[in-house]
């Protein structure tokens, strides 16, 4: 026999609570029910959001630590090498806060990690987007939040850094400094509204960049990552076209509760791994760097990967000064401190819009494009990116110097026209192998070889819809993903 | 492509002619100016390290690299007292033994007169003990290409035989051998000083790096007695430091210091050879955020 139960009495009358006060019992269900589509690119930028979290609870702790001031003290804590050593106030509560404060050096670990992973699940979520054309009308608002997202991921890495005060963040500012001077017309006044003087600047300078990292940006990231949420749930998600898959639906899995679960498996995954990292692996060892002064330099000082492309962009960089009579108009760290990011982020602001231009194509698409589909977008993606991580890779030839006996100077000359070159190597490349990928329908990672097939009752064959080649014939009909007046390439 | 050029030049113009020709005149003129600019003196010059590599500041290098043989040969100064040294070996078999050698390995380059040869190699008379123990402990003499950077490899003679070139060359005269007691050294001091006279050029833990013109070693290779003739003689572009400038007590700190990075203090797990970012991200991209695309690749497609 079966006894329907009722829901215990406590639960109900919390649910009624609910819902007499707020009426939200449509907008969970609603939300409950949201699909989320099968295809493990799309955790991508969940891996983001579940790093901001671990950095989010993990800032929190070291926030209650740090003293943002360069008032100058003695070192006397337990670290021999340092003892008696002369440094900022910021610097010795972090030393404190990795040697006296329990588990305080694996939080402060955990938190630098996970700032080097968030911004690059950023980008390779933002890889996926692009070359999968989720950018497109009506999410080219959501990417331009990402983006957004991304400069501020970048700065705010940079600041939390840079609060530090150890010899490598204090030559990092150094550097930032001489960029911001060199912006032509404003550079000056710029420096003087960060630093509130000449460089290393006023006392006001760390609790600014303090109030700057924990509090301006995390905040703004908060606000446009809830944005960015929702936005997707209002425009619901993309998909990869597929049987039942069209243009107006979502084909995958409801968010409870099969979703949810495993998104939380994935955020337990994300904290895991960071905290693993960040148990076993050395990160930033600042009493190996010691504190800063401005009298003090080491050799090889770079700064977070994520700020890396600009060094590399430094060094690139011809020592060009433009003068006007013996003044000079724009200094050499504009070009690659200032003007190359501008030029990046623009370019990829610009680039829904550029593409609606140049195709005509001015619809709205849910469903993506699978890269090899659009040789001449993934080719002019796959370009791009060259060029960028060429640069980035510049930055570390100093190394590749020590390591390989391979000359700077050789280096530098060769990467200033490779940096040219070989992008346009990479477009013709992988515009070629979209399109050999897409006649011969093999999948560039499964390396699929043929088709699936089934017998009909009538004795002849038919190819299975979720083979590659598609449902239908052989012969007829369009490959996957080219649905009809969507020919273009681009 | 060509139709997407051609769509994008033939498109209707948007801004009015009048603005687009003011946009092109100052763009033109601009450029002129700039082109027409003296460029400055060292315009080709940028591959050296800018100063975003962060070798440019105090400790960095001051000298660029000298052609051999034309005459540079710094001579260390003369110990000043309550400097330790060493005794320099000497008896006549050493002696000869040690003329045989130089006239077999040493005098193609630096003359059977140890005078030097121009365009080859400095003299080495009155260099003293120090420098021919330094260059030969580290495998650097006997050089292959005179205009390369000597740089370290397995010493080529045995300790008895350096003993002997060492006597040799040293009865040219000059001073004895620096030497110091690590031992005696304070690691607090050994770490200020070393950042503050050495790190610009061999990165803070040691790990060496690049220099106008010049590899700067790591030090993990070098014993003590290495790091107190390197620090008195300066090889290559590294500048010499005499008693004034890093006294014996401080010399041996830094040697102490520089024994210590060998294995330093990886409080935080493991250290990734300690040269900072570069391992970092590496980590990063490779290990961390990898290992989560495995987990997203693994879960993110169940339902199939
Ligand atoms: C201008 C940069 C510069 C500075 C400053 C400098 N060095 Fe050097 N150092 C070099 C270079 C370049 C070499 C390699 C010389 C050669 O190849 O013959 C070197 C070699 C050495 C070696 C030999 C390493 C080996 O394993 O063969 C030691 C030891 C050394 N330096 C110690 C020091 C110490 C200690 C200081 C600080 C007191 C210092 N150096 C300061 C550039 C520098
Ligand atoms: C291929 C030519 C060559 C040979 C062979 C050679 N040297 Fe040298 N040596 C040089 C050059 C070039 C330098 C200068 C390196 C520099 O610029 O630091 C030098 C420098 C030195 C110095 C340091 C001089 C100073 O500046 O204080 C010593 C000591 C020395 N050599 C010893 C020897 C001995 C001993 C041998 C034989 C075992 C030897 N060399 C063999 C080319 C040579």
């Amino acid at each position: 026999m079966i006894v329907a139960r009722r829901p215990p009495r406590r639960l109900a009358r919390t649910m009624r609570l609910g819902e007499e006060r707020l009426g939200a019992a449509r907008a969970i269900k609603w939300a409950l029910r949201y699909v989320f589509p099968d295809h493990w690119t799309f955790l991508l930028g969940e891996i983001a959001l579940y790093a901001f979290i671990v950095l989010v609870a993990t800032g929190v702790f070291l926030t209650l630590y740090y003293v943002p001031s360069d008032t100058q003290v003695i070192y006397r804590g337990p670290y021999d090498l340092l003892r008696g050593e002369q440094m900022s106030e910021a610097f010795r509560s972090v030393l404190d806060l990795s040697f006296n404060v329990p588990a305080g050096l694996l939080v402060r670990q955990i938190h630098h990690w996970a700032a080097d992973v968030f911004v690059a699940a950023i980008v390779l979520h933002l890889i996926r987007i692009f070359f999968t054309g989720a950018y497109r009308k009506p999410r080219d608002l959501n990417y331009f939040i990402g983006l957004t997202m991304l400069m501020l991921a970048i700065l705010e890495g940079f600041a939390g850094y840079s609060l530090v005060d150890d010899l490598l963040s204090g030559m990092g500012l150094a550097i930032a400094y001489s960029v911001a001077l060199s912006i032509p017309f404003v550079g000056a006044q710029l420096g003087y509204l960060i630093w509130g003087g000449q460089f290393p600047g006023s006392s006001d300078f760390f609790p600014r960049l303090e109030i700057i990292h924990v509090l301006v940006i995390p905040l703004a990231l908060a606000v446009l990552i809830t944005m960015h949420l929702a936005m997707i749930m209002r425009h619901r998600h993309t998909q990869f076209p597929g049987p039942g898959r069209r243009e107006r639906n979502v084909v995958g899995t409801p968010l409870w509760p099969a979703y949810a679960l495993r998104s939380i498996g994935l955020l337990l995954a994300v904290a895991a791994v960071l905290f693993l990292v960040g148990g076993l692996i050395q990160v930033n060892p600042i009493w190996q760097w010691g504190p800063y002064h401005g009298y003090l330099s080491e050799n090889g000082a770079q700064p977070d990967w994520y700020i890396g492309w600009l060094i590399g962009a430094l060094r690139l960089m011809p020592n060009w000064e433009p003068t006007i009579a013996g003044h000079t108009l724009i200094p050499n760290p504009f070009w690659g401190g200032v003007l190359f990011p501008t030029v990046v982020f623009a370019m990829m602001f610009a680039w829904p819009a550029l593409e609606r231009r140049v195709t005509g194509d001015y619809r709205r698409h849910d469903l993506l494009d699978r890269p090899r589909d659009r040789p001449v977008r993934t080719a002019i993606g796959a370009a791009f990116l060259s060029w960028v991580v060429i640069i980035f890779a510049v930055g570390s030839t100093d190394r590749i110097f020590v390591r390989l006996h391979i000359p700077y100077e050789e280096q530098v000359h060769f990467w200033r026209v490779g940096v040219w070159l070989l992008p346009i190597i990479v477009f013709f490349a992988t515009r070629q192998t979209c399109r050999w990928l897409a006649r011969t329908g093999s999948h560039p990672l499964r390396a699929w070889e043929g088709a699936l097939i089934a017998r009909r009752p009538d004795g002849g064959f038919e190819v299975l819809a979720d083979s590659p080649e598609g449902p239908g014939s052989i012969e007829s009909g369009p490959p996957i993903g080219t649905a009809p007046g969507q020919e273009s390439e681009l | 492509m060509s139709a997407l050029a051609r769509r994008w030049l033939t498109r209707r113009a948007r801004a009015p002619r009048a603005l687009r020709a003011t946009v092109a005149l100052l763009m033109g003129t601009a450029a002129l100016l700039i082109l027409a600019s003296p460029r400055s003196p060292q315009a080709s010059g940028a591959a050296t390290p800018p100063a975003a590599t962060g070798s440019g500041g105090a400790a960095a290098p001051a000298q660029a690299p000298q052609p051999p043989g034309t005459g540079r040969s710094k001579f260390p100064e003369a110990p000043a007292p309550g400097e330790r040294t060493v005794a320099t070996p000497s008896s006549p078999t050493l002696l000869a033994e040690g003329r045989s050698l130089y006239e077999e390995g040493c005098s193609s380059c630096h003359g059977m007169d140890l005078k030097g040869r121009t365009r080859m190699a400095p003299s080495l008379v009155g260099v003293g003990a120090g420098p021919v123990d330094f260059y030969l402990s580290t495998g650097r003499m006997p050089l292959e290409n005179p205009h390369a950077e000597p740089l370290r490899t397995t010493p080529l003679y045995s300790r008895a035989r350096i003993q002997a070139l060492v006597a040799f060359v040293s009865s040219f005269g000059g001073p004895p051998a620096p030497t110091t007691d690590p031992g005696a050294g304070d690691l607090a001091l050994g770490l200020h000083d070393f950042t503050l006279d050495c790190a610009g050029c061999h990165q803070i833990v040691g790990r060496g790096g690049l220099t106008i013109g010049a590899i700067v070693p790591e030090l993990q290779s070098a014993t003590a007695q290495q790091v107190a003739e390197a620090v008195r003689m300066g090889p290559y572009v590294m500048p010499r430091f005499g008693p004034r400038q890093i006294d014996q007590h401080a010399l041996d700190s830094i040697a102490r210091y520089v024994l210590w990075t060998r294995a330093p203090s990886d409080r935080g797990g493991w250290g990734i050879s300690n040269i900072g970012p570069i391992p970092e991200g590496m980590v990063a991209w490779f290990l961390a955020l990898t290992a989560l695309v495995i987990v997203a690749r693994l879960i993110g497609e169940r339902t199939n």
